[in-house]
């Protein structure tokens, strides 16, 4: 067994850790792997080309949204989403979020993951509406409160998501693991493991909201602080 | 038949002028560098398919060299105060309309469009229909804001373009990240892994062997970023042998839960840039792994949830 290929996990971990440009950081682990395990440098760059025309599809869902996007944030999405939500009385960060979790997490657990997302969901309505949320108390809180505001809400979108598809019975991810298992002379019904993927979906969402509840205390006592000055 | 290879031409075409215009641009002090990237990145969606791989290989290399040291440059964007404050007026809440024609749009695609087929053709490519139907939502939305707002699609160009330059080299990561993960399974990381797990890791109770499961589903998706990529690996390495076949759990639910271990592992992952990076670039953050700190507590504690959840219901 040749070990030396686990060379490019070691440089991707230490890149991070040294936060080198993480564009960079791949480019060299993945030229360590592959010439530790004695792939030629012809042979990579074909690897390598391959691997990016295969991938293609990663960017699509994030680039082609964005004009759209930017034209209706010229035109004041950003501020009608948070003039809307700063009229509904005891609203606030939290209780948005966690609304918002369950709906992201339900609407993915019925196959409709497209519903949400960063570029169309995140970035126009939700991290505005939960910033504007956040100052409607205390209008001069500092960017650093804000940023985490920002970060709550796109990673609401990340936990609803995951913890919702993974239930949905014709995601990608039961059916390679029906397959794998097969593969290993393992018969399973791919309805069951969906189903066992349930215990998690709730544990995710009581978990994320309670989190949400805190995070709601927090920020009471931060724009407290704020509003003293 | 509306395929995939259109979806790449559409995307393709934007690069490429937002390469022109980033050419144009007088304000970005990286123009060349710059267009010179977009253009590249462009050319891949445009005629990807024709080049030889190995050409593909060195222009990905050129793109992570550009952005990689610092050659993805911002113009600036003035914004129009008065033009603003027409439309808040003038479009009101409408200004809705086109950002929701998006997700409902690709919802409608892939619901009713996806059904239109005949005797052996149909409407949009089956093992694409939400990409396709994604494609068909965004145009839709582009002719519908550019009617409401008095722009030119020219315009929505610019604005892709500013957003773009907003993220700068976030945008390249997650398809690297991506073909990383095939470079590594063709240098034999995944079975390396897999050997050590099983030669050096000695467990004789159950418990122990849960949990080395799952953490280990976690940390080896914290490294590739990806836990369709752990998850293979993770489950030959321990979770049949050990789980399904020694202590005789449910296969169903280890394999369940144990993808969920890897999911938590990707909240935690810079190497997870779609999810993780993108969005506080996105977002305009000044911590780039503020998401990540955002996600962490609610992961780990999932986690550890999880290593129960499967030592109860397995077995």
């Amino acid at each position: 067994m040749n070990y030396w290929p686990l060379l490019g996990v070691l440089v991707v971990i230490i890149g991070f850790i040294l936060r080198f440009n993480p564009v960079l950081v791949v480019v060299v682990a993945a030229f360590c792997s592959a010439l530790a395990a004695k792939i030629s440098p012809l042979h990579i760059l074909e690897l390598l080309g391959d691997g990016f025309l295969k991938t293609r599809t990663l960017p699509v869902i994030l680039l082609l949204p964005l004009a759209v996007i930017g034209l209706a944030e010229r035109h004041g999405l950003k501020q009608q989403a948070q003039r809307l939500i700063s009229k509904v009385k005891g609203a606030t960060v939290g209780r948005l979020l966690i609304i918002y979790l369950f709906c992201r997490e339900t609407t993915a657990a019925l196959g409709l993951t497209s519903l949400g997302g960063h570029p169309q969901m995140v970035r126009p309505l939700l991290a505005p509406m939960s910033e504007a949320l956040a100052e409607r108390d205390a209008p001069n809180l500092p960017l650093t409160i804000r940023d985490k505001v920002k970060a709550m809400a796109a990673a609401t979108d990340n936990i609803g998501l995951f913890f919702g598809e993974d239930i949905f019975v014709a995601f990608g991810a039961i059916i390679l693991m029906h397959t794998f298992l097969r593969d290993l002379n393992i018969e399973t019904d791919p309805l069951h493991i969906a189903l066992w993927g349930i215990p998690t979906a709730v544990a995710a969402f009581f978990i994320h909201s309670a989190r949400l509840a805190r995070f709601d205390s927090y920020l009471k006592a931060e724009q407290q602080r704020v509003s003293k000055h | 038949m509306l395929s995939i290879s259109l979806v790449y031409a559409l995307l393709g075409g934007l690069l490429l002028l937002v390469a022109v215009f980033t050419f144009m641009d007088q304000s970005n002090p990286k123009r060349w560098s710059s267009g010179l990237f977009w253009l590249l990145y462009g050319m891949v969606f445009l005629i990807g398919d024709f080049l030889p791989s190995a050409l593909v290989g060195v222009i990905v290399i050129g793109l992570a060299l550009i952005a990689g040291f610092g050659g993805l440059g911002q113009g600036f964007a003035q914004i129009d105060e008065s033009k603003l404050l027409g439309s808040l007026q003038r479009i009101g809440k409408k200004i809705f309309v086109p950002a929701l024609c998006i997700p409902l749009g690709t919802l409608f695609g892939v619901l009713i469009l996806a059904k239109i087929q005949g005797d052996g053709w149909q409407l949009i490519e089956a093992k694409n229909v939400t990409l396709v139907s994604l494609a068909i939502a965004v145009l839709f939305a582009l002719a519908f804001a550019c009617w409401l707002t008095r722009e030119t699609p020219l315009q929505g160009v610019r604005e892709a373009k500013r957003l773009l330059e907003a993220m700068g080299w976030a945008v390249l990561l997650p398809q690297l990240l991506a073909t990383l993960g095939f470079l590594f399974n063709d240098a034999g990381v995944g079975q390396a892994v897999a050997t050590l797990s099983k030669d050096y890791l000695s467990l004789d109770s159950k418990f122990a062997a849960v949990t080395a499961y799952a953490l280990a589903m976690a940390i080896f998706t914290i490294v590739m970023g990806n836990a369709f990529a752990a998850f293979p690996v993770i489950t030959a390495g321990i979770g049949v042998p050990l789980l399904v076949l020694e202590f005789e759990g449910d296969p169903a639910v280890v394999a369940a839960i144990g993808m969920f271990c890897g999911y938590c592992g990707t909240l935690l992952t810079p190497m997870a840039a779609n999810f993780n990076l993108v969005p506080a670039a996105l977002l305009n953050l000044q911590d780039q792994h503020a998401v990540i700190k955002a996600q962490a507590p609610t992961a780990l504690i999932l986690l550890m949830c999880n290593i129960f959840l499967l030592y109860y219901l397995a077995f």
